[in-house]
């Protein structure tokens, strides 16, 4: 019982950062129906960047916010400058640019840093507690805290704020936003911006665990995607849970299922999320999409 | 001088030219009526005003040329479009939809009076405020969109077959309230519709399109008693 329960708090810490990513694909794919397979890659470039500044003398907090406010410029000009010309085009040529960015992004980290792992600051303290038995430390709380904070605030900010209502409406529809005084290509930069920040967070979150290294985030963006598919692409609360239960699911199965270990283990999000869309095809979260044809 | 001067506008969709130079004025205060059966251009026309859609020609309002002008700032200069169908957002709550409307306005206080004020006008948007736009009638769709509208302040208000779809007596209602907020506030009206006999008794003047030109114009009230109308529009 103790073991179960350890390696659902585990797999809780290890699901926040699968929701992190989730959340910036699910915010992309609600403003603009693109699946931006270059995320992950953008957010090691930004966590790069903040690793750089450190290198450089400057302490980790400005550090990180410099790289966050870099990482929504980032986003916000790779919407304009490469993602808008080719909005109107066909799902597989969106498809191609966004995978573009996904090996752009890994060599250019590649061939600025080198392939080296590096240490990235640690962003909390190294202990943790004991209760009833449970191990908590302080980066698995802490993560989990960040989580909580990014998705309150996201929530706030379209539940609450004017921005918000406005990012919505420029996502529901382009004329009717347009005819109410919304420049929607302004709020669909602004998307890719924050979408870019709450990315930039995932791999920040990522970088202390594993090592900084260029290819640090590509087996997370599997399970974000995995993550956005269970939580039904439209839904940020089905991201969340979505990152969530898979982390747990991995965690739970690879140690309570002994034919999986620890070679297998890549495949039972995956399985998760192929036997919940059998039953529900949109997610769970997510609303069902009438196609116009 | 004329609140909206459009002269030899040219829209369309692609390669197909809807809108062969068209010319109309709208009077500060008027209602005007765009008449003219399906695929005449008086949606495109519409739509090319708004900005949804490039058009070349002129079009002034209140001296501006709007052309050049960004659609959504079109909105802020007094300029409000009521779509074809349902003008409303239909995931949003009936207060978002009023919110969205006034996304121009940079008051709050005057969204809050604007909206209490609308409420009033549409008591039934009133009592469903926090409901979802897709759960309303028909017609409470129409006078959300309407409403949505007004939010912005505008000065010009186009509406584009506000009675499509709608029952007689709601039809009649929307009527009622455009009267008065011609009156009550000032706006100037221009009304697309099919249903001549009711628009040609509440407007001043109208136009009369076909196949993307204005082939009639005239004071109202003349053109409903005329033959050509009376053939064409009115059944007679």
């Amino acid at each position: 019982m103790q073991l179960l329960i350890q390696q659902i708090v585990d797999g809780l810490a290890a699901g926040a950062i699968y929701a992190a990513l989730a959340l910036a694909l699910v915010l992309i794919f609600g403003a603009t129906r693109i699946v931006n397979f270059g995320q992950s890659e953008i957010a090691t470039f930004c966590a790069f960047l903040a690793w750089q500044l450190c290198e450089w003398g400057m302490p980790i907090a400005l550090a990180l916010a410099v790289s966050a406010i870099l990482a929504f410029v980032l986003g916000a000009a790779l919407f304009q400058l490469v993602v808008r010309p080719v909005s109107r085009a066909s799902v597989e040529t969106v498809v191609v640019v966004t995978l573009g960015l996904f090996l752009a992004f890994q060599a250019l980290c590649l061939w600025l840093w080198g392939a080296d792992q590096r240490t990235f600051p640690a962003l909390f303290p190294a202990g943790g507690w004991i209760v009833a038995g449970v191990r908590l430390t302080a980066y698995n709380m802490g993560v989990l805290g960040v989580l909580c904070a990014l998705a309150l605030s996201l929530a706030a900010l379209f539940r609450f704020t004017r921005l918000g209502l406005g990012l919505r409406a420029a996502a529901a529809d382009v004329d009717k936003s347009t005819i109410v005084g919304i420049r929607v290509d302004g709020m669909l930069m602004l998307g890719w911006g924050l979408a870019s920040v709450v990315g930039f967070v995932a791999a920040v979150l990522v970088a202390p665990r594993l090592f900084l290294s260029p290819i640090m985030m590509a087996p997370v963006l599997v399970y974000a995607l995995a993550a956005a598919t269970l939580g039904g692409w439209t839904s940020a609360i089905g991201a969340v849970v979505g990152g969530l239960l898979i982390g747990v699911a991995e965690s739970v199965g690879a140690t309570f299922l002994p034919f999986i270990g620890s070679e297998l283990r890549l495949l039972i999000p995956l399985a998760l999320t192929l036997a919940v869309l059998l039953l529900r095809p949109q997610g769970l979260f997510g609303q069902q999409m009438a196609v116009r044809v | 001088m004329s609140l909206l001067q459009v002269r030899d506008l040219y829209a369309g969709y692609g390669a197909t030219q809807v809108l062969r130079g068209i010319s109309l004025d709208v009077r500060a205060g008027e209602i005007v009526a765009l008449l003219g059966a399906n695929g005449a251009g008086k949606t495109t026309t519409l739509r090319a005003l708004s900005g949804l859609i490039s058009a070349r020609g002129q079009m002034l309002f209140d001296g501006l040329d709007i052309g050049t002008i960004h659609p959504a700032r079109r909105v802020a200069l007094g300029l409000a479009h009521v779509p074809q169908g349902r003008g409303t957002f239909g995931d949003f709550t009936v207060e978002d939809n009023l919110a969205l409307g006034a996304y121009t306005v940079a008051s709050r206080r005057q969204i809050a009076i604007d909206m209490a004020r609308w409420f009033e006008v549409f008591p039934k948007l009133g009592e469903r405020r926090r409901q979802r736009a897709a759960w309303l009638s028909g017609g409470e769709q129409q006078m959300l969109a309407i409403a949505r509208a007004l939010m912005s302040r505008p000065r010009m208000l186009m509406c584009d077959e506000p009675s499509l779809g709608l029952a007689p007596s709601v039809t009649q209602e929307m009527f009622r309230v455009f009267e008065r907020i011609n009156l009550e506030y000032g706006t100037t009206l221009v009304i697309v519709e099919q249903n001549a006999d009711l628009t040609l008794r509440l407007a001043q003047r109208a136009y009369v399109m076909e196949t993307g030109e204005i082939t009639l114009q005239g004071d109202s009230k003349e053109l409903l008693v005329s033959p050509a109308i009376q053939q064409s529009y009115l059944g007679a």
